[in-house]
């Protein structure tokens, strides 16, 4: 089976991207944090073809304004996600600085085994005093941070490998279940902290769970697919190809979109929000137009940037436009299909499986 | 038990409350049989949720891993080992269960409190009312090694740190009003202002300000469960949980062990109905009685099979005894006190100190009746089934313990997965049930509701 030419990732986070979507949720304000709504997103997700779906988190309220103040954890969002979905990567946001590593890696790999090789994250680096509070700590500075979410990242990629393959045996004959020679402590030593090792979870059907992150966070070949912001896709191209020089394999541009079926509805909808609550820049590629010249902007993509994710401004009136009008077209025009069902994220995105480390080493 | 059917602890009404707690782990569950199923696969933790549903268990319990049981410094390799996270596990099945309550044991020494109360709350409002916190603690170094605090806090104050952990984790679930958030979209905000509230602890166990993004569940917060039984375990029980999840099975301890903590409960003001008891139960059936006792001998000879001898009696000498034969008696040798590092996860604390003692007196003992090492181990070792018996002998048992309110119900750890669990559910079960001792249908929603628990105070 061959890898989309531009995966595309979808944002399900909240009642949309937009700070006003919640009023334009076609629900009460509320449902957004029950069951029913998140088994409603990730299902419409899934039934049009996307590649993966994220779901943006942070330990502190998205909103301390008017706007939304409820979020559930992303992680455990992600894990509901994982049984009532068959194809479609599930990627929660989890932050570095304010989990305990070996936690965070266990988390990862539960999800990779409960989405039977579905799991991505993508790495998230809360730095600022409200976030760090939640932990009794204060703000790193830059280069603290920098090496931090190295460290972090490279503990979890070091206790995902610690259960090489088949390590489980089940040997009646010596009364062995595991091959201990193949579960191996770690020892790993950060700037500001140390695991021991081994992982209490077998290594993730993936070998190792997809890790995504932003750009700037500078993850190099740490990172399987960098997120990549810019104003124009001369922009995206260009970080995208940063981004693959650092040594980051995949580089996926970051798309708002905020779609009508002519340019002019869709700024008729985007006028109605922004009277609500304006949408700040967040660097990231903004759309707001007609689906069918959003077909073509992706189309234009394909080629500059190996996948994108999309954060549609308001889930209940995007995603179906996407799913109705923007993936089919991509699909017709041979740049993008379904996942496959039992087919694992890496199978999708194109990315081998990874030797393990200590296999590889010993 | 005259005396107690008579008396006013006697409950003719009482019911059996039934969890399972699945360690995921350990020497008590059976890998070498045709029938267990994949101890990882997500399919056989929902078969086994749902089967549970069916037999309309009150909830499904997970342990907690924080360092894969190692033994003489290297992974132990006779047990099953590897298991899922607990909540990511819960929260993938609260997904595809409807009523079970969903119980993750979790550590108040290395978690962050927000964080662990904000993945609690999730699930909490993923599964629409049916979370559970088993709240436990844990002191030592060597399991400290995989976390940012290491072995950070002494032991005699893990429980100090838990009481602070759980207040300030109840109190992040207490900081949205009820109806904080408003009715629709026309509002001029998402949640009324002010009705969300901010926590901040600042001592030297429990330092976090945090504003909670997660609103009460359909019962109020997750359900709370105690499970150690040192005096500072007992006093967090009956100081703030809901239910123990109590060490004391056998019925004289039972007792004993709920009269102390009625006492303590009236200490804090609480009533004796405010929390519920249920121990730890292991439970082998048969059709007859001698079935079930032949059953049970070969659980205990799968679960302590002579390698598995060799491993028990490593852990006491603290030295590689490969070389001696399990049919034969115990090492003649000294045990190496320097690696006996107690720290260990291996050993039961209990069994941490004296055991230069307790050697001696098993040298007596297989001395004296002539003892292989390996059928001193199936005598020593811990875990025997505590309920041996049909299905009707086990439910008259359970009857007499819950009517007599030495307990609430068990916690059932079950040795077989999944086949031991279908046997309670398709044969025990019936049995309680024309007793009247069981429910026949699940009659609440949450799991607050399901262990009859009174509703939390406004």
């Amino acid at each position: 089976m061959s890898e989309s030419r531009l995966p595309t990732a979808v944002e399900l986070d909240g009642d949309g991207a937009h700070p006003a979507a919640w009023r334009y949720s076609g629900r009460a304000p509320g449902a957004v944090l029950t069951a029913g709504a998140l088994r409603e997103g990730v299902a419409a997700a899934e039934a049009a073809g996307f590649t993966l779906a994220t779901f943006d988190d942070a330990p502190v309220p998205p909103s301390t304004g008017v706007n939304a103040a409820g979020r559930l954890e992303a992680g455990a969002r992600a894990a509901f996600a994982a049984t009532i979905t068959e194809r479609i990567g599930l990627a929660p946001t989890l932050h570095v600085t304010t989990t305990e590593p070996f936690h965070l890696a266990t988390q990862l790999a539960s999800l990779d085994h409960a989405g039977r090789g579905r799991a991505a994250w993508l790495v998230g680096a809360a730095n600022d005093p409200e976030s760090l509070a939640t932990i009794g700590a204060s703000p790193l500075a830059p280069e603290e941070l920098r090496r931090e979410v190295r460290d972090v990242v490279d503990a979890a990629r070091l206790l995902w490998d610690s259960w090489e393959d088949g390590a489980v045996i089940k040997d009646a004959a010596t009364g062995r279940f595991l091959d201990a020679d193949r579960v191996h402590h770690v020892d790993f030593a950060g700037a500001r902290f140390t695991v021991k090792g081994p992982l209490i979870t077998p290594r993730p059907p993936q070998g190792q769970v997809v890790v995504l992150a932003p750009a700037a966070l500078e993850l190099g070949a740490r990172a399987d697919i960098a997120l990549v912001g810019g104003h124009d896709t001369a922009a995206l191209g260009e970080r995208a190809a940063e981004a693959r020089e650092t040594g980051t394999p995949l580089a996926f541009a970051e798309i708002e979109v905020l779609l009508g079926g002519t340019d002019a509805s869709a700024a008729g909808r985007a006028a109605r929000l922004e009277e609500s609550a304006a949408w700040p820049d967040t660097g990231r590629f903004r759309y707001v137009g007609s689906a069918g010249g959003f077909a073509r902007l992706l189309r234009s993509l394909a080629g500059i940037v190996d996948g994108v994710r999309l954060h549609p401004a308001v889930l209940a009136a995007d995603l179906p436009l996407l799913a109705e009008h923007v993936l089919p077209a991509l699909d017709a025009a041979g740049l993008h299909r379904p996942p496959a069902t039992g087919a694992t994220l890496r199978d999708a995105l194109g990315l081998p499986r990874p030797a393990n480390r200590f296999t590889a080493a010993s | 038990m005259t005396e107690a059917s008579t008396g006013a602890l006697y409950d003719p009404h009482a019911r059996v409350h039934l969890g399972v707690f699945y360690t995921g782990v350990g020497p008590q569950l059976l890998w070498n049989d045709p029938s267990a199923a994949d101890h990882v696969a997500i399919g056989t933790f929902v078969e086994v949720a749902r089967l549970l549903e069916r037999g309309l268990f009150d909830a499904f319990f997970l342990g907690e891993g924080l360092r894969v049981r190692e033994n003489r410094g290297r992974v132990h390799d006779q047990d099953v080992a590897g298991r899922p996270d607990a909540i990511t596990q819960l929260s993938a099945l609260a997904a595809v269960t409807e009523r079970i309550g969903l119980v993750a044991t979790q550590n108040a020494t290395y978690n962050f409190p927000a964080d662990l109360a904000r993945r609690l709350a999730s699930l909490d409002l993923l599964s629409d009312g049916r979370a559970g916190w088993n709240i436990v603690t844990t002191d030592n170094a060597w399991t400290g090694a995989n976390f940012r605090h290491g072995g950070w806090l002494a032991h005699e104050r893990r429980y100090d740190r838990a009481g602070q952990f759980v207040d300030a984790v109840t109190a992040l679930w207490d900081a949205w009003e009820p109806d904080a958030v408003v009715a629709t979209g026309e509002a001029k905000s998402w949640a009324r202002p002010g009705s969300i509230g901010e926590v901040a602890r600042s001592t030297d166990l429990v330092d976090l300000r945090a504003v909670p993004t997660v609103p009460a569940s359909r019962q109020g917060r997750p359900v709370l469960f105690q499970a150690g039984d040192s005096d500072g375990g007992r006093e967090l029980a009956a100081s703030r949980a809901d239910v123990v999840f109590s060490a004391n099975t056998p019925y004289d301890k039972a007792v004993a062990y709920a009269a102390d903590l009625r006492a303590r409960l009236a200490r804090y003001g609480r009533s004796a109905d405010s929390l519920r008891i249920l121990p730890g139960a292991s439970v082998v059936l048969g059709d007859t009685p001698d079935e079930a006792v032949e059953r049970a001998r070969w659980v205990r000879e799968e679960q302590m099979s002579a390698p598995r001898a060799i491993t028990f009696f490593e852990q006491y000498w603290g030295t590689d005894l490969s070389g001696y034969d399990p049919q034969g008696p115990l090492p003649d040798i000294d045990p190496v006190e320097g690696e006996l590092d107690p720290s260990r996860g291996t050993i039961p604390i209990e069994r941490r100190t004296g055991k230069l003692a307790l050697i001696a007196r098993w040298r007596e003992q297989s001395e004296q009746r002539g003892l292989s090492m390996l059928e001193l181990a199936r005598q020593v070792a811990p875990g025997h089934p505590a309920f041996v018996g049909t299905p009707s002998q086990v439910a008259d048992e359970w009857v007499r313990y819950v009517r007599t309110r030495a307990v609430d119900g068990f916690n059932i750890t079950p040795y077989l997965i999944p086949s031991a669990l279908e046997d309670i559910v398709d044969k025990l079960v019936p049995e309680l049930q024309e007793r009247g001792a069981y429910r026949t249908a699940y009659e609440g929603e949450t799991l607050r509701e399901h262990l009859d628990l009174p509703p939390l105070n406004p």
